[in-house]
Order: C-alpha cells, then sequence, then structure tokens
C-alpha cells in the first residue's frame, strides 16, 4: 500500500492521497514513514518538473497537497523528522525588489531537492544576507531580482559578502526574468540559472564538488 | 528643409501603420517602451513624478526630444495624492514601500512583504458564487473594501440589489452610510476624485502638446487577458493556478464572465481617448506558470476572443507578452492577418520565422545588454535585429522589456544606428 501515496502525490490526485494518509492512520501506520512517502513524492514532482513534464501549477499544487497530509500527520507525531540534508542556501529576492514568485519555487525546489533553505522573503538588505550566511554557515546564497534595479542591488549584495570575508567560503548565483550571464559578470555572482530546476542543478553541483 | 511637426506628425503614423499592416514603410519604425527610464534621464525620482505631474511630463519631453522615437508610451506614473487619498494596497510606491528612485511595485492578493501576513487577502475559494452571481456587488463589498483602505467600510452594506425603495432596502442601507467611517471614506473618495481630474487633465494636455510637437501616442487604454483579470487581481497567482486543479469548472466560468467587459473597456476606451489601439500585457500564460494543456484550457480561448472583439470593434490588440513566449507561437498565430501587434520578450528571431507573416513585432535587445554592454555590442544586436527581424517590414523597435536603468549612451546608439541602418530601399 506505501506505493500509492507515493503515486498518488506524485501524480497529484489530491482526493486519493488524502483517503490513503486517512487509512494508513486509521491503522496506525507510523507518522514518519507516511511523511517518508509523501517527501520521496515531492521528490518525483521535482524530476518531473526538471524534465519539463510539470510546471510551476504543478508544483504548488503539490505544495497544498503536501499541506493537507502534513496537517493530518502533525498530531500523531511523537518525535521530529529527521532528514539528511544535502547543503544550506541562504535565499532572498535583493533590496529594492518585492517580486516572489520566481523565488519562491526556487526555495520550494531546493527543499524538496534537499537542501535547507533560509527564505530571507523579498527586497532584503545587503547585510541581512550577510548575516545569515554568518549564522547558518551556510555555502550557498541565492539571490533573486526581477527588475532592473536588482542588478545593482545584486551587485551590491555580492560586495557586501566579499567585504565581509565571507566570498571565499560560499558559492553565489542570481537568477530572475532578465538575469543573463552578461549580469552574472557585472554582480560578479558564480553563475546564473535560468528557472528553479537550473537553481537545484547549480546547488547539486556546488556541494558534490565541496 | 526641417520639416514641420505636423509632416513629422503625419510620417512618423504611416510609418507605424504600415509596420503594422504588414506593408514595408520607409524604415524601421522606433517605439521603446520608456518604463521609468525618462526620470532618470531627465534626473527626476519616480517619487518627484508621482507628486508633480508636471516633472513627468518634463522627463518625457526631453526624452522624445533628444532621441526623436516614432511613437510613444503616454507616462503611466499615475498620482501619489490619488494613492494616498484611497490609501491604496495594491502597490508599492516610493515613500510607500519603496525608495524614491525605484519604480512603483505591483503587490498581488495575497502577497506577504514583511513578517508573516499578507498585505490584502485573495478572493475566497468560496466567493466564486458570489463573484459569478453579482460581480459588481462583489467588487463593491468585498473587493474594493480589500485594496482601498478608505473603502474598508463598504464591507458593512447590505447586497447593493437589495437596495430598491423606500419600504425595502433603503433605510437599511442608509444607517450603514451614515455612520461617521463610512462618511470619512466617501469624504477620501471625494479628494481622491478631484485629484485623479487634475491628474487626467495634465495627462490629457501633455498627449496635446506631444502631438503639437509631432510625436503620437503608441496606445492610451488597456485590457487585460481573462484569465490574468482573475489571476492578478482576484484570486491571486497561487490561488489561480491551484483552482486549474481544484476549480476548473469555476475558474472557467469567471474567465468567461469577464472576457466581453475587456472588449467593452477597450472600446469604451477607444471612444473616449480616440485612440485605435489597445494594449494588453498578458502576464500569467508564459512557459513554465502553466502547460500547454492548461494555456489551451484557461488562457489562450478567451484571450483569443478578447482579441478578436478588439479587431470587430475596428481596433488594433498590441500584445506585450512577458516571459518566454517561444513556446506559445505557434498558437498565438491563429489571429487575422496584419491586425495585430505582438511584442516578443524573448527569441523575437524565432518570433519573425513563426508570425511574421501574420502580425507586425516589436522587440529588440536585452535589457542586461543595453544596461551592462558597450556601445559596440548594442550596435552589433542591433544589425542582427534590422537584417533579420526587419526584413521585409513588419518590425517596430521596442527593447526586450521597458527601459528603466538602462545607459543612455547604449539606448541613444541603438537609436541611432536603427535610424540609419534601418531604412528600406
Amino acid at each position: 500500500m506505501t506505493g500509492d501515496l507515493v503515486s498518488a502525490l506524485a501524480n497529484l490526485k489530491e482526493q486519493e492521497a488524502l483517503e490513503i494518509v486517512q487509512n494508513r492512520l486509521n491503522a496506525g501506520d507510523d507518522p514518519l514513514s507516511i511523511l517518508g512517502d509523501a517527501r520521496r513524492a515531492m521528490e518525483t514532482v521535482g524530476e518531473r518538473f526538471q524534465k519539463s513534464e510539470y510546471f510551476i501549477p504543478d508544483l504548488i499544487y503539490s505544495g497544498e497537497i503536501l499541506k493537507g497530509i502534513t496537517a493530518m500527520v502533525r498530531p500523531k507525531l511523537t518525535k521530529a523528522a529527521e532528514v539528511k540534508r544535502l547543503g544550506k542556501l541562504v535565499l532572498g529576492t535583493v533590496s529594492g525588489d518585492i517580486h516572489d514568485i520566481g523565488k519562491d519555487i526556487v526555495s520550494f525546489m531546493l527543499d524538496i531537492s534537499g537542501f535547507e533553505v533560509y527564505d530571507l522573503g523579498v527586497d532584503v538588505p545587503a547585510q541581512k544576507f550577510v548575516d545569515k550566511v554568518k549564522e547558518t554557515n551556510a555555502g550557498i546564497v541565492g539571490l533573486s531580482g526581477f527588475l532592473t534595479l536588482a542588478f545593482d542591488s545584486m551587485k551590491e549584495t555580492v560586495g557586501a559578502i566579499e567585504d565581509a570575508g565571507l566570498r571565499g567560503r560560499v558559492k553565489i548565483m542570481i537568477g530572475g526574468g532578465l538575469i543573463d550571464d552578461q549580469v552574472r559578470k557585472y554582480t560578479g555572482a558564480d553563475a546564473y540559472g535560468r528557472d528553479a530546476a537550473a537553481a537545484v542543478s547549480l546547488a547539486k553541483k556546488w556541494v558534490g564538488g565541496v | 528643409m526641417a520639416k514641420t511637426p505636423e509632416e513629422l506628425y503625419q510620417e512618423r503614423v504611416k510609418r507605424i501603420e504600415d509596420a503594422i499592416q504588414l506593408k514595408v514603410p520607409d524604415r524601421i519604425p522606433l517605439v521603446p517602451h520608456p518604463g521609468f527610464f525618462p526620470l532618470k534621464y531627465a534626473g527626476i525620482t519616480v517619487q518627484e513624478a508621482m507628486y508633480d505631474y508636471n516633472k513627468t511630463y518634463i522627463a518625457w519631453k526631453k526624452t522624445l526630444s533628444d532621441f526623436e522615437w516614432d511613437g510613444y508610451y503616454p507616462p503611466l506614473l499615475l498620482s501619489g495624492y490619488v494613492f494616498e487619498h484611497l490609501d491604496y494596497r495594491a502597490l508599492r510606491w516610493p515613500g510607500h514601500g519603496v525608495k524614491p528612485t525605484a519604480p512603483y511595485q505591483f503587490v498581488e492578493p495575497g502577497q506577504v512583504i514583511e513578517g508573516e501576513r499578507e498585505v490584502y487577502a485573495p478572493m475566497r475559494a468560496e466567493d466564486y458564487d458570489w463573484f459569478l452571481d453579482d460581480p459588481s456587488d462583489y467588487m463593491i463589498r468585498a473587493y474594493l473594501p480589500k485594496i482601498i483602505g478608505a473603502l474598508a467600510p463598504l464591507t458593512k452594506l447590505p447586497p447593493i440589489h437589495g437596495i430598491i425603495t423606500h419600504y425595502q432596502g433603503l433605510f437599511d442601507a442608509l444607517p450603514v452610510v451614515g455612520t461617521p467611517e463610512v462618511l470619512g471614506a466617501l469624504e477620501s473618495i471625494s479628494k481622491a476624485s478631484a485629484e485623479s481630474l487634475n491628474w487626467l487633465n495634465s495627462l490629457t494636455a501633455f498627449i496635446d502638446e506631444m502631438e503639437e510637437m509631432g510625436f503620437p501616442a503608441f496606445f492610451r487604454n488597456v485590457a487585460s487577458v481573462p484569465y490574468d483579470f482573475i489571476a492578478n487581481f482576484l484570486r491571486g497567482t497561487r490561488g489561480a493556478m491551484i483552482d486549474m486543479y481544484r476549480n476548473p469548472d469555476k475558474l472557467l466560468k469567471a474567465i468567461e464572465k469577464v472576457t466581453p467587459w475587456q472588449i467593452q473597456t477597450a472600446v469604451d476606451g477607444a471612444e473616449a481617448t480616440g485612440t485605435s489601439r489597445v494594449a494588453i500585457f498578458p502576464h500569467k500564460g508564459f512557459k513554465g506558470l502553466m502547460s500547454e494543456e492548461q494555456y489551451k484550457t484557461f488562457y489562450w480561448p478567451t484571450f483569443r476572443q478578447v482579441i478578436l472583439g478588439i479587431i470587430d470593434a475596428g481596433l488594433t490588440p498590441f500584445i506585450f507578452t512577458e516571459g518566454d513566449y517561444t513556446s506559445r507561437l505557434e498558437i498565438i498565430r491563429d489571429v487575422p492577418k496584419g491586425k495585430v501587434v505582438y511584442h516578443i520578450e524573448r527569441d523575437i528571431f524565432k518570433a519573425k520565422e513563426v508570425l511574421g507573416d501574420v502580425a507586425c513585432l516589436t522587440g529588440g535587445p536585452p535589457s542586461s545588454l543595453l544596461c551592462t554592454g558597450t556601445v559596440d555590442e548594442v550596435k552589433d544586436y542591433c544589425k542582427k535585429l534590422i537584417d533579420v527581424v526587419g526584413k521585409g517590414g513588419g518590425y517596430i523597435l521596442n527593447p526586450e522589456v521597458p527601459l528603466i536603468d538602462e545607459n543612455p549612451e547604449n539606448v541613444k546608439a541603438m537609436t541611432d544606428f536603427f535610424k540609419k541602418h534601418g531604412v528600406y530601399r
């Protein structure tokens, strides 16, 4: 029966997934094994997104179904689920820019791909990125921005990380509708990604290389 | 002998019209979306421009006088005072959440900007029936009070359709209207209304003046893609996406409901302003934001209806696609020939291949190039644009995305290069 939840969630069958969870809880199944299946299903969702079989609405909807499952399982949990993480990543939309859709998708994809994501939200000043990197010891920073003013904010943020003496131990990726290699050079970031799938590939490459 | 502004005006109008009708004009018309660029170029902050309308017009006049483009987008700086009177929530503007020099930015329903709380709540999925049964009642008693703080008391009104006569409705509604908070709201609206009239009059005077200087406005009126109308303003991006799975029928009904409204707003606007082009800025249908199947179900059919309705009314839809539209090009090909203008942000070269024989295209250098590239790099790119996209007409130069922080030297290089090398015959 465990295969059912994985495929129901991965195939975005909300009713079916929630029913399976309810049945398993009623049968006294271990809540952690239910959450483990949910996580495996989300990995499949992420893989399908990376292969362009799924699109952003599929991700958002899978997240909604997962929320429902977590809400059902949580009261039965006696100990916290321990998940092995690939690495830590500080993410945010840079100063002056409040666009969040792209950043949220990147955050979501990195999370389901096994990264510990510290999402600082939108309009994030350079210093906040620096502080969070120091606090968490994260090895990757992701800067998001939709407007052209973000080019300068990204450059400032990379500069602030440099000034704080952290540049040597973090890799910085940037992304957003207008970002290309020309902007990457301008900002001094290590890489740019066209979409959330690219962000995951970059992050995996970087932690693999460490 | 120098041409008179009147002659230049006629020449520019014809140049643009020829391109739209897929004829070969005398040269490629230049109609860049100026975005917020003129302000920076003239040394005026966005904040100044939103509170001193004349400064906006000074900036636009300076930009057009210096670059002499063939058409222009009227400034959409709107009025900071009006937003203040309204306590407007759907926007962050200088002094209200963004820096004085930053462009104003739209706040989505349900968007969280600081802390944990959303700035204003999206329409709830349960409210589809309300919206579908009585949209104006929903707008007055639920939607507007959310995005306009001054109208918050309107949530207390009884249903508007129930206010019918002296013995039914009127005496239930009036006491609510008479409360100090509703009277206060009405006073704020009255101030906002007076100020918006000032703003509109100043804009109209500016457009007339530009005409006398020889510059035609490219468009005046705007309509929405029906899906975007729901996703941008009512349900939010996430809400509409989830509706595609959980409430597909309601979502479709709502989309169909608002479709004729878009055509009506285009026709009314054209009548009021005497201009024939209607701009549509499709936001939420590009690659990634939905699958092709979802695009064909929720996005394109009613979008196409709006396009055809606008054309049937004798007007020209100017469709400014945003994001990567490459995978949608074959779909949006299905429109009458020579009647539509498409702006393509990504891969204008591919768009020329797919759409070139059907629709006039606008597009141009990417903003990264214009912001951070060299003059020579800009010229190389422009040469490619002229050779490939300009071939055979049907092309209007317009950088990939609206200008904001672009380097004026590069904008000048682009302009001069097109005027010199974009000549036909």
